[in-house]
């Protein structure tokens, strides 16, 4: 079974560490902060600068001068602290951030990524996703595998106008997890009762499949 | 006005000198921390073929958005336009010149300007088509592209308390591109909540020095929240 969106946030959640600083995209990422394992730290950053993100307000809470980077109301963890966005993204840019997690339209094995614009579609700006894929080392991009119609999104060359050049190592997608290294797609695990057969038709790019591909555990 | 104190008393006194073709740069993120009434000013005014840099263009009915429905805006600088019908319309049709630029580079842009920093280079937007036409050096066996600074003729700002000298305190996220917009502008403008006495604003507390600020209004504010998300007041967890 392909993993919904829930399992997709656990599985990367397994990828915090304790003290790790946090930035986690629009989307499935920001469903990461739900699984935080048990007994580890983690600070959220959010871009648009606030380093100590909090889960979302009560009614009562509800402050509009407090919102992370999606523009949702959010409330701050005890430790928290608040910048501008020059600093805001001087932490990003300057690599202190130690996990990015974002999405992706397409992915390719020189570890190129386009998540921010379809041509002829309506265009509506990168944000801070180029600044977030230059300026980290450790990157997880959560993307479903292929489109409805069976087209991979793990390709040979990216299609769509790049976000990143040469800046991605890590792919979750739904069916499994891969790391992308000397211009190849490499199969670490795959989701609970996807075949490889399955992986592999649906991988555009080169895929490196070893002897043994262990199934992911929740 | 007299000596240090930059407090005006009228919005049409706080934007006095504004002019058609100018380029004005407003902090905000969203619609958080947007110098609201200072935006109303603009279009109330009838202002025309602005440059606006900011990093989003506001929503239909709020914000910068407002500017685009007598189709004020020539050009808009930003990292990200959705949430706006009219700016979709007058992009597609050609009448809104828009550069896409991200919101790092679009934050340093404008801090460089304001510092006297005519460009940088910065990895981010290598080998995209924000790099199209930009010099690329080589640091360490990483790219880098050539950014150029902005400055504005105008800066509008919005801050929390302000002194009559300027000094200024931002509150929470509502800081976001303020305290940058506000070193960048030729003139630059702030609203805030409160006007406190001189003396009252802690100087190891101060976010932004008054020597940037050169007009101070207060004003009330609607402070409008585009995705409003809550949790249930019961639970402790997310």
């Amino acid at each position: 079974m392909a993993l919904s969106r829930e399992q997709l946030a656990q599985r990367v959640a397994q990828e915090l560490k304790d003290g790790y600083y946090v930035n986690l995209g629009i989307g499935i990422p920001t469903l990461v902060a739900n699984y935080v394992p048990n007994g580890i730290e983690v600070m959220l950053q959010s871009e648009n600068g606030l380093l100590g993100m909090g889960q979302f307000p009560t009614e009562d809470e509800i402050d509009a001068d407090l919102i992370n980077a999606g523009k949702q109301t959010v409330t701050m963890v005890t430790g928290a602290s608040i910048f501008d966005s020059a600093a805001s993204f001087a932490m990003i840019r300057g690599g202190h951030v130690d996990l990015t997690v974002l999405g992706a339209f397409e992915v390719d094995v020189n570890g190129n990524i386009a998540s921010y614009m379809i041509p002829g579609k309506l265009i509506k700006g990168m944000g801070g996703a180029m600044d977030l894929v230059a300026g980290a080392d450790n990157i997880i991009v959560t993307m479903t595998h292929a489109s409805k119609h069976g087209v991979s999104k793990l390709l040979a060359n990216c299609t769509l106008p790049l976000t990143g050049k040469a800046c991605i190592k890590k792919v979750l997608t739904d069916l499994a997890f891969i790391e992308i290294k000397d211009g190849k797609f490499h199969l670490l695990e795959r989701a609970p009762g996807v075949s490889i057969e399955e992986i592999v038709k649906l991988t555009d790019g080169e895929l490196e499949v070893p002897e043994h591909v262990p199934e992911m555990s929740f | 006005m007299s000596g240090f104190n930059k407090v005006v008393s009228s919005y049409e006194a706080a934007l006095a000198g504004l002019q058609d073709g100018m380029t004005i740069i407003s902090g905000g993120f969203g619609l958080c921390g947007i110098p609201e009434n200072l935006i109303k000013e603009i279009k109330s005014k009838g202002t025309k073929n602005l440059t606006v840099i900011s990093n989003n263009c506001g929503t239909t009915h709020d914000g910068l958005g407002i500017l685009l429905i007598d189709k004020q805006i020539k050009k808009m600088v930003a990292s990200y336009v959705g949430e706006n019908a009219h700016f979709a319309a007058q992009m597609m049709s050609g009448e809104l010149d828009v550069e896409l630029t991200p919101q790092g580079t679009l934050a340093e842009k404008i801090r460089a300007g304001g510092a006297g920093i005519p460009a940088f280079y910065t990895a981010t937007g290598y080998g995209t088509a924000v790099a199209e036409g930009k010099e690329v050096k080589a640091y360490d066996g990483r790219h880098y592209i050539l950014e150029e600074s902005i400055k504005g003729d105008f800066a509008i700002v919005k801050a929390w308390k302000a002194d009559p000298y300027g000094n200024l305190i931002f509150r929470k996220t509502a800081r976001n591109f303020n305290p940058l917009a506000a070193t960048a502008g030729k003139i630059t403008v702030v609203e805030v909540e409160e006007i406190v006495a001189l003396g009252e604003l802690d100087p190891d507390q101060i976010h932004t020095p008054g020597i940037y600020v050169n007009r101070v209004i207060q004003g009330t504010f609607e402070k409008t929240i585009e995705q409003r998300t809550t949790r249930p007041s019961a639970t402790s967890s997310i």
